[in-house]
């Protein structure tokens, strides 16, 4: 089975192209990237004119809610939005009901992926058993079943012995340990962050110091146990700082950080009069936290942008704002959000974006893909930097809807994925 | 006097009124206060208006100030209270919010303990909505009373030193008094605890003070406000004692002060932790007649709002 | 300009008006033998500066200074439901307690009568006076009550989009009385 991808511009930042270059796909694989690639007879050809042709597109933070949550999402239904939304994987995290925390549910998440897959379902196993955060779950049993990280994300692992084994026993499988990082004690009961808005809307809050005290506890860890350290969703310019710190040290870390927490501040929840979709954890932060973030993009501080998609029912985020769950949902708008509001505007270069959704995620987890090297699995995405969408939510293939992104109109959207080798279908025209 | 008439359908807080706004409701209860002087304390005003008293939390102090002022412009209040959530009881508030739409009220007075509880319902309601306090974000007809009481006494609020003391954090009602003050031209000083000093205040545009003299000096106004310190889980402060040594409002600690200097607070006072008795019952102190007023600026908020809302029928 | 009022004729010009309020204070005088437990109460707005006149010819007619107050009837209105935003209140200042006391509430034109059904339920609320009497500067007809004035300073008939304009000098600058109509040219 041959497909030639022709007449678009192929970026790939894991072999610094970026280029008018055609791809040809044999049994599922990448057999040639070249100007002009040879022994195309017998293939089937995809017009990629007007679009960029990237290693398809990897989405590292993702919440599907099966088992137990079903009515929010399932792993089907993520793993359509995700195909919609231009992305050929995703890693899902294990704060489902009951837990990932052993073999059995690991392998019922990804069984459930391979029927009919429109993308690849990588589960990420919890570090701690029902994520109870007391003791070690077992990692290696779950990485044989598939996982390719552990976090008891949604929780901090907050006991810091606990995460000094977690980053010491991870090294059997060479996977990372993911922190979601937040000192429950100084967060509280906060629902927004602490700052002059959650001053002048009277909201408890969670100040930054929440998030930074602990990544700079797990950074000297990560030090003296020699362990893999990924900061999720990082929000504050201090924790950066850290983490910048910490990799001119040469420590192992890594952190990926939200669209939302790019695009959005604090000051939004009071501009939306208390929308719920403006409520997630961490929280939107500072005007200047979002301004260091997008310069560790630039500079290279920040490894990967991932989307914390969390979806909620609607009845769900339709409480008082103080009682409303945390997070918004993300596999659909992410792409669009980040071409018109981080490439076009020059913040960063359309193959650093690229690199960010494709090279860095899969270094990480340590994936087979983000790359169009030859001899790799043939996962593409194609995508259009110049056709517009509005932002409709009740169109999305989520169960969900909970965006603050409703009715945007971005230029620059997901036209079609190849997921190994095979046109998985186009996304829903806006 | 104004003449520019009041337009919105809800009074959701202070933020968002324009000084015109604000004096046009002060000059309102002006003439409201002089109903409440009279014989008959009555007026037809309201007749056949509904009004529902919605409050998700105990209130004694609002709740009946606004009954009285209902009452006293000849209008039907109803009142539904649940204490606590509604979602304890099974019912969210937009159950609640839709099942009291098909009353067809007039006007919902709202109290509750989240911040955003108003402007959900007003979203969402045809009658016109009234925050009576929404956790510690705004509490508007308390900044209106607090700011007609002293228009009475000092003839104006403009360029007034006004310091407000005690649990800045959890109040309910000092932002809407921040804003207020402000916008009439007040210089306005916070004081308290560092660990009952909210986040970034400044921005708001007001002094912070964390010692009391400071705050007392030189002050024409001076409010207390409530401490709580029973939530120990808060970790706040120690122990009232060690806050009334600190913070208390004392005579003597009042030297400091302007000789006419004004004492208010919005109630319930603790005696003794943040305001001493003599001080609370002394001449200086008005806050009995801040409850007095409350009822007049309330009639003049309900007479104001029931224009606006029935223009849309 | 078309919709706005534009005048018509003048139906008291300033000698006329005072010769007219002068004798209106004479009536006053007669009918109750005297001032001296007369109270008069202005009904806002134009009806103030009617009382404030009548005061000054009764000051010179008995040489005594008669109580007057003034008489906010917004909150009293009968047609508050159809009319929005609410009307932006005044004051109501009465001398002192009306009980036992006699009224004179004045008013500059007297048409429909609601003005002064909600008058007379205002003072009602604040005490039960001896009698309550009405002094109108004009009549114009057009009842929609059974209400009626006992001193009237002058009668003139006015037709639907005619409009009555009283103007007093210590607030309009002169003393004149109007007749307005609404106009309906096509400009």
């Amino acid at each position: 089975m041959k497909l030639l991808v022709r007449g678009g511009r192929v970026v790939d930042p894991s072999q610094d192209l970026d280029g008018p270059f055609e791809v040809l796909i044999e049994d599922g694989h990448i057999a040639q990237v070249a100007e002009r690639v040879k022994g195309i007879r017998g293939a089937q050809v995809y017009d990629a004119t007007d679009l960029v042709v990237s290693p398809g597109w990897i989405d590292m933070h993702v919440h599907l809610r099966e088992p137990g949550q079903e009515y929010k999402e399932t792993v089907r239904t993520g793993m359509l939005a995700a195909a919609a939304g231009g992305f050929t994987s995703i890693a899902c995290m294990p704060n489902t009901k009951p837990v990932i925390d052993n073999r059995s549910v690991t392998e019922h998440v990804a069984s459930e992926a391979k029927k009919d897959p429109h993308a690849r379902v990588y589960p990420i196993g919890a570090v701690s058993k029902g994520q109870k955060g007391e003791e070690l779950a077992e990692i290696g049993d779950m990485v044989s079943g598939g996982i390719v990280a552990i976090t008891d994300d949604g929780l901090p692992v907050r006991n810091a012995e606990l995460m000094r084994r977690a980053l010491l026993y991870a090294q059997h499988f060479g996977i990372p340990v993911i922190q979601h990082a937040q000192d429950l004690d100084l967060s509280r009961d906060g629902v927004m962050h602490e700052g002059e808005w959650s001053t002048r809307l009277g909201l408890p809050g969670i100040p930054g110091s929440a998030e930074d005290v602990m990544v700079a506890r797990d950074l000297i860890l990560t030090e003296d146990t020699g362990g893999r350290y990924h900061v999720a969703h990082l929000s504050t310019g201090r924790a950066l700082d850290m983490v910048r710190g910490a990799k001119a040290r040469g420590l192992a870390v890594t952190c990926e950080v939200t669209p939302h927490h790019l695009l959005l501040t604090d000051k939004a929840v009071a501009d939306t009069g208390f929308s719920t979709q403006t409520k997630m954890n961490p929280p939107l932060r500072t005007e200047s936290d979002r301004e260091a973030l997008i310069n560790g993009l630039a500079d290279g501080s920040i490894d990967a942008i991932a989307s914390d998609h969390a979806p909620h029912h609607s009845d769900e985020k339709n409480l008082e704002f103080s009682l409303a769950p945390f997070g918004i949902i993300g596999l659909e708008t992410n792409m669009s959000l980040c071409l018109e509001k981080l490439v076009r505007p020059g913040l960063i270069s359309l193959s650093r974006l690229v690199e960010l959704f494709s090279t860095g995620p899969a270094r990480i987890l340590n994936l087979p893909g983000g790359t169009l090297l030859e001899g790799t699995p043939a996962d593409l995405t194609l995508f259009s930097l110049k056709r517009s969408v509005t932002v409709r939510a009740a169109k999305f293939q989520s169960k969900a809807s909970n965006t603050p992104f409703e009715g945007w109109r971005l230029r620059g959207r997901p036209m079609a994925t190849i997921l190994g080798g095979r046109i998985v279908g186009t996304p829903p025209t806006a | 006097m104004t003449s520019d008439p009041w337009t919105r359908k809800d009074l959701l807080g202070i933020a968002e009124l324009s000084t015109k706004e604000i004096e046009l409701v002060l000059d309102t209860a002006e003439s409201f206060r002089e109903v409440s002087e009279r014989p008959i304390k009555k007026v037809p005003t309201l007749r056949g208006k509904t009004v529902v008293n919605l409050f998700f939390e105990p209130s004694t102090r609002t709740r009946s100030s606004f009954e009285i002022a209902e009452k006293r412009l000849s209008a039907d209040g109803l009142n539904f209270s649940s204490s606590g959530s509604a979602i304890s009881k099974g019912e969210t508030l937009l159950d609640t919010a839709l099942n009291l739409q098909a009353m067809a009220p007039h006007l919902i007075v709202v109290r509750h303990s989240h911040p955003g509880v108003p402007h959900m319902l007003a979203e969402r309601l045809e009658a016109g909505v009234i925050n009576a306090g929404d956790g510690a974000h705004e509490h508007p007809t308390q900044a209106l009373l607090d700011a007609f009481t002293i228009r009475q006494h000092k003839g104006r609020i403009e360029g007034l030193k006004i310091s407000i003391i005690g649990d800045i954090e959890k109040s309910r009602v000092v932002r809407s008094n921040i804003h207020l003050l402000s916008k009439m031209g007040a210089e306005v000083t916070l004081a308290g605890p560092r660990t009952m000093m909210p986040a970034a205040v400044e921005k708001m545009g007001v002094s912070v003070a964390y010692d009391l003299d400071e705050a007392i000096s030189g002050a024409d106004v001076i409010m207390m406000l409530r401490v709580q310190l029973e939530r120990h889980s808060r970790m706040a402060f120690p122990s009232a004692k060690e806050y009334f040594n600190l913070f208390g409002l004392t005579r003597d600690r009042l030297k400091k002060a302007k000789r006419d200097v004004i004492i208010m607070h919005p109630g319930p006072m603790n005696r003794g932790v943040e305001i001493a008795s003599d001080v609370a019952d002394g001449r200086d102190s008005v806050i009995l007649e801040q409850v007095f007023n409350g009822v007049a600026v309330r009639m003049a908020v309900l007479y104001l709002l029931s224009g606006a809302s029935q223009g849309e029928a | 300009m078309p919709g706005e009022l534009k005048p018509k004729k003048t139906v008291l010009n300033p000698l006329q008006m005072r010769r007219i309020v002068r004798r209106m204070a004479g009536e006053l005088v007669e009918r109750n033998g005297g001032a001296d437990d007369l109270i008069l109460i202005g009904i806002r707005t134009r009806g103030v500066p009617l009382a404030e006149r009548l005061g000054e010819e009764l000051k010179v007619l008995e040489g005594r200074e008669v109580p007057i107050g003034t008489l906010d009837i917004t909150l009293y209105r009968d047609d508050l439901s159809t009319i929005a935003p609410q009307p932006v209140l005044k004051e109501t200042t009465l001398p002192g307690p009306i009980d036992d006391q006699l009224l004179v509430l004045c008013d500059d034109v007297l048409y429909t009568g609601r003005t002064v059904r909600a008058a007379l339920n205002e003072l009602l609320d604040y005490g039960r006076p001896r009698a309550v009497q009405l002094a109108v500067l004009v009549d114009r007809g057009g009842r929609e009550l059974p209400i009626e004035a006992n001193f009237i300073g002058k009668t003139v008939t006015a037709e639907l989009g005619e409009l009555v304009e009283v103007r007093f000098e210590s607030t309009d600058g002169e003393d004149r009385v109007m007749m307005m109509e609404v106009d309906d040219s096509d400009d």
